[in-house]
């Protein structure tokens, strides 16, 4: 009897709590139900435990340059600053709650396929980083709220489920806008500022001419490289808090707090801190690595499993899916949503960050690329240039806004000097977090209140609205066949 | 029989579309009978992942980003349209579906 509950502890205990064997595993099983060959099984899942590991290397290269950011901003503004980044906060929480991030990933998605499978909402979310990155956060939530982790899987899977069909639904109306009506939505957890965008495009946007129409200086074109906008925005993000720093209180007491070597002078301090800022863009780097190693197995089994439970579903895809239709919006629509993200900074920092005890939001560049782009496009689709400005922007004050709230429901994590960017992670997870603090059943109760709202809000908009054909601003620009001519023309 | 073609998808973060493109790579070379190894990567590294490689895909606005590399660029315009990838890497390859 010893040897055999020797054997289940050590499969408990040693295998199946570890994330990065636990990875592995679940891809091998999706593998095997596409009839992989053998060496392809395995091949597969020693990648993706290999990615998880990478993953977790990459999160200690952004610990150890995020520590000294903390003291920095703390020292020069006596505020808690933070820099939305989702690869950066998902890495940091793997750690701790990897066993439960996997667990609820998989069931989730399963959970996204039945809802898909009965009801109208036939989206299937394949957008795979973000199915991970919303897993980890609600499981932070749940976790942090001190349910078990069989709850936390079992609620939290639900939970992703739900927002993983009902998200690609209202989106679409819109998406069949941007897309001319191609039979692709929108997968992609910033969709809040998305449907926002195109809203506040279409409100300001009457008569202003498409961005696709102008000529766009090509010197801009690097911003496209979010790994080198974010490098760059970080050295200049370490180097004003770090000069701050140093101005108030003396480079020496500053040297010392940051604990470097007291013979350090302004040349070298200054160096340090470009060094810092880059190994930021590194450790992102090696976390978008590890991520990339894992999804290339785990997507496409997601995807042949989806085929076969929910034939003819529509796809909902990752954002930059609507960049080819506007791609001079895609550079607006981010540099208006850096704009709003740092007027909103200022207001945080001048007056309402100290009234309701908010951190400072700087600006991320990975989501206000991606996310800013995207609203751009979309209020470039209703609104023309107009719109994409307003879009971006409506878009950079969402992720700077909900980011400095969603802090309070993540526990320790929420001190991590990063979090998650994208609009839906913040509304969802301040939604689900205010929920689950109702304490044990009536927390379980009053999720289920929000899964089930959220489905019959959906459900009726899909019906309603969706199938109904109604598209924003009328009929579609440029109808489906034409838009098929003209993609195969443009080689 | 030809060696095996390798394939790069190239996209901005090389995580959702970037991988879409390897997906529906992965079906069109079924229809043309083609063997590939396929790998995806963001636009940071795929310069460096191009050179090793024999074709890439990506978006048009992404191709002028990587410039000029050894090999042969195919930009594709809309990422869920089959047929588009179809045509373009059957006539990349010299092959018909």
């Amino acid at each position: 009897m010893d040897v055999i509950r020797a054997i289940a502890e050590f499969l408990v205990k040693d295998v199946l709590s570890q994330p990065y064997y636990l990875v592995g595993l679940m891809t091998a099983v999706g593998l095997i139900a596409l009839r992989k060959r053998t060496g392809e099984v395995i091949g597969g899942a020693l990648k993706a435990t290999l990615g998880f590991l990478i993953l977790v290397a990459g999160a200690n290269v952004v610990v150890a340059a995020l520590e000294p950011l903390g003291k920095l901003i703390l020292g020069a503004t006596g505020a808690q600053g933070v820099v939305p980044t989702n690869e950066a906060i998902v890495a940091l929480a793997q750690s701790q709650y990897g066993a439960t991030v996997a667990w609820t990933m998989i069931a989730g998605f399963l959970v996204s396929l039945f809802i898909a499978r009965v009801t109208p909402l036939r989206y299937v979310f394949l957008t795979g980083h973000h199915i991970f990155f919303m897993a980890t956060m609600i499981s932070v939530i749940l976790l942090t709220v001190g349910y078990s982790t069989l709850v936390a899987v079992l609620g939290g899977a639900v939970l992703l489920g739900t927002i993983m069909v009902v998200m690609p639904a209202l989106t679409h109306p819109w998406m069949k806008k941007v897309t001319g009506g191609e039979r692709v939505a929108m997968g992609h957890f910033g969709s809040l500022g998305y449907i926002l965008g195109g809203i506040s495009g279409q409100a300001v946007g009457k008569g202003s001419r498409s961005t696709e129409e102008m000529k766009f200086p090509q010197g801009l074109r690097f911003l496209r490289e979010p790994m080198v906008a974010t490098a760059v925005s970080m050295v200049v993000i370490y180097i004003i808090f770090a000069l701050i720093f140093a101005a108030r209180q003396g480079l020496g007491p500053v040297v010392e707090q940051l604990g470097l070597d007291p013979a350090t002078n302004w040349g070298s301090f200054v160096m340090f801190n470009v060094l810092q800022a880059l190994n930021f863009g590194v450790g992102v780097a090696l976390i978008l690595f590890g991520v990339r190693t894992i999804l290339g197995e785990i997507v496409p089994a997601f995807a042949g499993i989806a085929e076969r439970v929910v034939p003819g579903a529509l796809p909902a895809l990752d954002c930059p899916v609507a960049f080819p239709y506007a791609p001079n919006a895609v550079i607006i629509g981010f540099l208006a949503s850096v704009v709003g993200g740092l007027i909103s900074l200022a207001l945080i920092s001048s007056w309402l960050g100290a009234a309701l005890g908010l951190a400072l939001i700087l600006p991320g560049m990975v989501p206000h690329f991606f996310t800013g782009g995207t609203a751009g496009v979309f209020g470039n689709a209703t609104g023309g240039r107009r719109g994409a400005m307003v879009g971006g922007f409506v878009n950079g004050v969402l992720i700077t806004f909900l980011p400095a709230f969603l802090l309070f429901v993540l526990g320790d994590l929420g001190f991590a000097n990063t979090t998650f960017g994208d609009a839906d992670f913040g509304w969802y997870g301040i939604v689900v977090g205010q929920g689950a603090q109702v304490s044990d059943v009536g927390g379980v109760v009053v999720l289920g209140v929000i899964v089930a709202a959220l489905l019959t809000l959906a459900i009726w908009f899909q019906r309603r609205v969706v199938e109904a054909g109604w598209v924003p601003g009328g009929a579609v620009t440029v109808p489906e066949a034409e838009a098929k001519t003209r993609a195969k023309t443009t080689a | 029989m030809v060696e095996r073609v390798k394939i790069l998808a190239v996209c901005g973060m090389g995580l959702g579309s970037g991988l879409l493109l390897r997906m529906q790579a992965e079906k069109a070379l079924k229809q043309l009978g083609v063997e590939a190894d396929l790998e995806v990567a963001d636009i940071g590294s795929a310069r460096a992942q191009a050179q090793t490689a024999d074709i890439v895909l990506t978006s048009a606005e992404l191709a002028q980003q990587l410039g000029d590399v050894m090999a042969q660029i195919i930009t594709i315009t809309n990422f869920v349209d089959l047929d588009e990838m179809v045509q373009k890497l059957g006539s990349a390859l010299g092959r018909e579906a």
